[in-house]
């Protein structure tokens, strides 16, 4: 293994452990389940940064594989009254939807621009359709869907096969912290493998890929599935995080927010989306308790902004300078050698 | 004729509504042959080309490889059958590096450490070694083309179709690219797309000439050069 490859897989696995290990000690409890929700959102945030950034499919509607991900584990626990299960439903539920919605568009050769509005659609569809099951026959077994009101009191995780053991807040902070590590050392191997390089040559040239023999849309529906899958991990860690799950997390704001931090962060990053899930959520938590400006107006501004100016994000802007400036100190030389020169001129 | 043609169509017809870009051809090229394509613009030489590779499903007729139908398949497929194709405008990864782009052509049938033998070796044959590391969109126009040829190559096609190799380059890379041809011959078949007659005159054994969605004129290089009909077409004066 190379210097550069120990330092870029080491620094996040140490600061990430520290974090994991170190921050249930040092938070009280409420700053705490605040950082908890930053995470859920940060993993919500890796599973388009890997569709979206990586893949180079704009999915609108991330939020439907989350909202799907948190209601399919709502109402199994309610049902089983075991988490176990439950969590894997979560998770294979939306990849197992992705894979369906996957084949309809990449087999059918759907435009990309379709794309987009078809999982944006898709993602109100649900939230119309949870929104009116309000009326008490709208069960599914035990669990009454609740409609506009949500599922309040969801169970909470237990520890695996064990009911009567249930996770603390703690617990599910390292759980979530935890399933954020995963993610982004999954991702980063992934796109290390055959599959992550013909995904990441298939956002560069659709056709070239095809030309030298491998299948487009086999590809983009396995990504597409598989960024569904941890939008619904992240789902189920976030009904744990409030035990409640409304029909809004469907709705095109949440939508919308998934797609800000990662433009924030920087598309084609992984650190850039965790970072811009975190700082945004952060703000919108600040703003929230303060009552002088509307969260949703800020977020718009913050979009503007970075459209304008930064329109690659932070952490490509922020690499590419330092890169810049560890790299070639020489030429800065160079110039100012020009500039010193008699006759240069300045 | 016994031998089953490597590539050969039926009556193959493609319409764009009421034009008939290609009328019933019927066209065949044998197993390592050197054919080039030639016609006046709008003769359904790239029409023709692209039901060839798939990208175009023909209205009517059908295109067979080594006597399979291969028609309405996808193009990836036709791909793995061994059918490579290198566009006229150069269909590469910019985002990746020349090598990365070499590596992801090889690594379609190959595992492991054969994959970086054959990368190498391309790399050596097409003289990419300066520019390996760089992004292939920053490359100039020609080495980006050299770089869409090795990915061809590197999918060890039985035969390779390119779309105007020689079109925007300068006249040392035309000549070098001539070379390329004659070099890549001795191992793959070929059928070249050109407009440019010089360059016709460099590498064309066969020479197979469209106009008006037909073919004219079918033959050695040196008669179907001289042949009258052919003159006209391309000077226009087929109205006189």
């Amino acid at each position: 293994m190379s210097v550069g490859r120990v330092v870029s897989y080491g620094v996040p696995a140490v600061i990430g452990l520290a974090l994991l290990i170190g921050l249930p000690q040092l938070l009280d409890l409420f700053v705490l389940l605040q950082v908890t929700l930053y995470v859920v959102m940060a993993i919500l945030a890796l599973s388009l940064a890997f569709v979206w950034g990586y893949g180079g499919i704009l999915c609108l509607g991330q939020s439907a594989f989350f909202g799907l991900g948190a209601y399919a584990y709502a109402i199994t626990a309610f049902n089983i009254g075991e988490s176990s299960l439950p969590v894997v439903i979560a998770i294979l539920l939306p990849t197992l939807f992705a894979a369906a919605l996957g084949y309809l568009m990449f087999y059918g050769r759907i435009s990309e621009v379709y794309v987009g509005v078809i999982t944006l659609t898709v993602t109100l569809i649900l939230f119309n359709a949870v929104n009116s099951t309000a009326s008490p026959e709208y069960r599914i077994g035990s669990a009454l869907i609740g409609g506009y009101n949500g599922l309040p009191n969801v169970p909470s995780l237990n520890f695996p096969f064990d009911p009567d053991n249930t996770l603390q807040p703690d617990d599910v902070y390292m759980v979530a912290m935890a399933t954020l590590l995963i993610v982004y050392f999954g991702i980063r191997w992934i796109l290390r493998t055959r599959f992550g390089r013909v995904l990441v040559a298939i956002r560069e040239n659709e056709r070239r890929v095809e030309f030298i023999g491998f299948d487009a849309r086999l590809h983009k529906l396995a990504a597409f599935a598989l960024g569904a899958g941890i939008a619904g991990a992240a789902g189920c860690l976030f009904v744990n995080w409030g035990s409640y799950v409304s029909p809004t997390i469907f709705s095109m704001i949440q939508s919308a927010q998934i797609i800000i931090w990662v433009m924030v962060g920087g598309v084609g990053t992984l650190i850039g989306p965790i970072l811009g899930a975190v700082a945004l959520s952060w703000l919108t938590a600040e703003v929230g308790t303060q009552h002088v400006i509307n969260a949703d107006i800020l977020f718009g501004g913050i979009l503007i902004v970075f459209v304008l100016l930064v329109p690659r994000g932070l952490v490509p802007m922020l690499t590419e300078h330092v890169w810049s400036r560890v790299m070639q100190p020489r030429r800065k030389v160079a110039v100012a050698a020009k500039l010193a020169a008699p006759g240069g001129r300045a | 004729m016994t031998t089953v043609p490597l590539i050969e169509t039926r009556q193959l017809t493609m319409n764009f509504g009421g034009v008939q870009a290609v009328q019933n051809v019927d066209f065949s090229v044998a197993e390592g042959e050197l054919r080039c394509l030639i016609g006046p613009n709008g003769a359904g030489k790239s029409t023709f080309f692209k039901m060839l590779t798939g990208q175009l499903v023909p209205t009517a007729g059908e295109v067979r490889f080594r006597g399979r139908p291969i028609s309405g398949r996808q193009p990836h497929e036709i791909a793995r059958l061994g059918i490579g194709i290198k566009t006229q405008v150069p269909s590469v990864f910019d985002g990746l590096t020349a090598h990365e782009n070499l590596w992801l052509a090889a690594s379609r049938g190959k595992r492991g450490r054969a994959i970086d033998r054959a990368v190498d070796e391309a790399i050596e044959r097409l003289m990419l070694r300066p520019i390996a590391d760089r992004l292939v969109g920053q490359l100039a126009h020609g080495q980006r083309q050299w770089v869409e040829l090795g990915l061809v190559l590197l999918t060890e096609p039985v035969v390779i179709l390119l779309d105007e190799p020689a079109a925007g380059m300068t006249d040392d890379e035309t000549t070098r690219t001539a070379e390329l041809i004659h070099d890549i011959n001795r191992t793959h078949a070929l059928i070249v797309v050109e407009h440019d007659m010089a360059f016709i005159r460099k590498i064309a054994r066969a020479i197979t000439v469209f106009d008006r969605g037909k073919i004219l004129v079918e033959g050695p290089a040196h008669r179907v050069l001289s042949d009258r009909r052919v003159r006209d077409v391309y000077l226009g004066k087929r109205a006189a």
